[in-house]
């Protein structure tokens, strides 16, 4: 029988288009022996002592609900963290809320600020979810696009060319992915003055703080009065290799994180009451685990980058994340083409750099989040198939 | 000892049949460097060697028995436990020596290729020492983890999905 149930589907959410890393999914899991340079998370499993904690609350019996912004403890812990390493102030009790991982408080922030019609600015190549989340929000997505020439840091000029009275928020996610690009202190400084001199919101995803390698990671929020403006949004994924416990958290001004609260407690109640036991515990003995995990990110980063540059495919040393942005113009293929034929003829996965957004044509995405065994086997069969 | 130097190390400890040109570029060094900077730390001894780390479980032909023996000694007069350790820790079949706080003094890893050669290191040799006052032997039953290496064949296996966003 064939499905007819497409027609009750809302108009909107058919005009949504299904993201294209699903496709190369698709298409890499029917082969062998493929190495997968396609994944965005760690290669780590989530250091022992943070899982230990998780089974302790369950025996434990820590089994309920937790309050809807998350357990007060973990906020709490939260909060010295930020103030600790990221040098900004939040009160635990009405500025942050724990959320199911940082996708929820992206969604969260944008259904919170958005009014029909409202312009966020979107720097691109970028997460494939900002522009459908913005949408779903009934917001329109403006992007904006970092490029090569620029080692993929946005321009702020080009950012004040896309403000238009509609705007009401810009998003920056530094490092990024999938250019692992990071800003610093004074790039973001410029970004502050346009939000300032606009009064724009600025939705600033630092899941990747931690992960920053050659210099002191800045939280946008932490510029001088910007924490007014700010909707801070990170998570244990990356940094602590807690991908699949999906816990992530917001904080920013006291009004915005209670409308977010709002829309969290009607709509999921709290986050996973074990996973909040297991992020306290990372939080507080965790940060050893997070040096190591980077040290050894940043060497392979180090020689994913000369191998990929040996070989003719252009890169840039990205600053942060675990991913690298190769140009593949040099081939003369799109990115398409290139990444489905590397994966037929070599077994190798990356993602193009289409799906994240235009300005990522002409680049693949690689993640060195792998084993160096793996990665050189990779880079073996990515000169293989370049040099034919 | 300066950071590079510190990475470089683990690295070996790691593995120690990575290539100087892979180490070179992971540390952002040149092969010379990396060469002149391993020379060093041998010349040091703060590299002592290179092993591989063998489950001789997997090896059908092979038979060994590895006992842990603690050691209550009497310490000599002048020269304290390191004259006695040294008496021991020269047998070939003793793997590690350590001197320990707590209930006994040293600590012996024995490997053998039978229980009974164990026994007759215990009883001929170490027993027999003038300062060792008494031993506990114990035998490894099962090797789960040695040097930070896990003896599980599924356990490096990658759980994640193939593409993720």
């Amino acid at each position: 029988m064939i499905d007819q149930s497409h027609h009750y589907v809302a108009d909107h959410i058919h005009q949504l288009k299904p993201s294209g890393i699903r496709r190369f999914f698709d298409l890499a899991s029917k082969l062998d022996n493929v190495i997968s340079l396609g994944v965005g998370e760690p290669d780590f499993v989530t250091p022992w002592n943070v899982i230990e904690a998780s089974f302790h609350s369950l025996e434990q019996g820590y089994t309920a609900y937790t309050a809807n912004a998350g357990l007060l403890e973990l906020r709490e812990e939260l909060r010295s963290f930020l103030l600790e390493n990221y040098h900004v102030s939040y009160r635990a009790e009405d500025q942050m809320l724990i959320t199911v991982g940082a996708s929820q408080a992206i969604d969260l922030a944008f259904r919170a600020i958005i009014n029909p019609g409202d312009e966020v600015i979107v720097i691109e190549p970028s997460f494939v979810s900002y522009a459908p989340t913005i949408k779903l929000a009934g917001g329109e997505p403006v992007a904006v696009e970092a490029t090569e020439q620029f080692a993929f840091k946005i321009q702020p000029e080009q950012i004040k060319s896309a403000i238009t009275p509609k705007t009401k928020a810009i998003l920056i996610c530094s490092p990024n992915n999938p250019t692992g690009a990071a800003l610093n202190r004074e790039e973001l400084t410029a970004i502050a003055k346009l939000a300032e001199q606009h009064d724009l919101i600025v939705v600033s995803d630092e899941i990747y703080a931690d992960l920053l390698y050659d210099e002191e990671f800045t939280s946008f929020a932490s510029i001088p009065n910007m924490i007014d403006r700010t909707i801070l949004i990170s998570g244990f994924s990356k940094a602590f290799a807690m991908t699949g416990w999906r816990l992530g958290y917001a904080a920013g001004p006291k009004a915005i994180i209670e409308a977010m609260t709002k829309i969290h407690q009607y709509t999921i109640m709290c986050a996973p009451t074990m996973a909040q036991h297991g992020a306290l515990e990372a939080l507080r003995n965790g940060r050893d685990s997070v040096q190591e995990m980077k040290n050894s990110y940043r060497q392979r980063r180090n020689y994913v980058v000369k191998a990929l540059n040996e070989m003719g495919l252009t890169c840039h040393m990205p600053g942060g994340a675990f991913y690298v942005f190769p140009s593949i113009k040099a081939t003369g293929m799109s990115s398409e083409a290139f990444a489905e034929a590397l994966l037929e003829d070599q077994r190798v996965a990356v993602v193009p750099g289409h799906v994240f957004g235009n300005s990522g044509e002409g680049y693949i995405r690689c993640s060195y989040a792998t084993s160096m065994q793996q990665l050189a086997e990779a880079m073996k069969r990515i000169k293989r198939f370049v040099d034919k | 000892m300066e950071q590079k130097e510190i990475e470089l190390l683990q690295l070996l400890e790691k593995n120690g049949r990575l290539g100087t040109d892979m180490i070179a570029s992971m540390l952002d060094l040149t092969v010379t460097e990396v060469e002149e900077m391993i020379e060093k730390l041998e010349r040091e001894s703060a590299i002592l060697g290179y092993s591989t780390l063998i489950n001789w479980a997997k090896v059908l032909e092979h038979e060994s028995v590895t006992a842990m023996i603690e050691v209550k000694v009497t310490p000599t007069r002048g020269k304290g436990f390191d004259q006695v350790a040294e008496r021991i820790y020269r047998f070939p079949e003793v793997k590690a020596l350590y001197l320990m706080s707590g209930g006994y003094d040293l600590s012996i890893t024995l490997e053998g290729q039978t229980m009974m050669e164990i026994s007759r290191f215990v009883s001929d040799k170490l027993s027999t020492l003038d300062s060792v006052v008494s031993t506990v032997t114990h035998f490894v039953l099962k090797q789960y983890k040695h040097d930070g290496v896990i003896f599980d064949d599924n356990d490096d296996q990658d759980k994640r999905m193939m593409v993720t966003p």
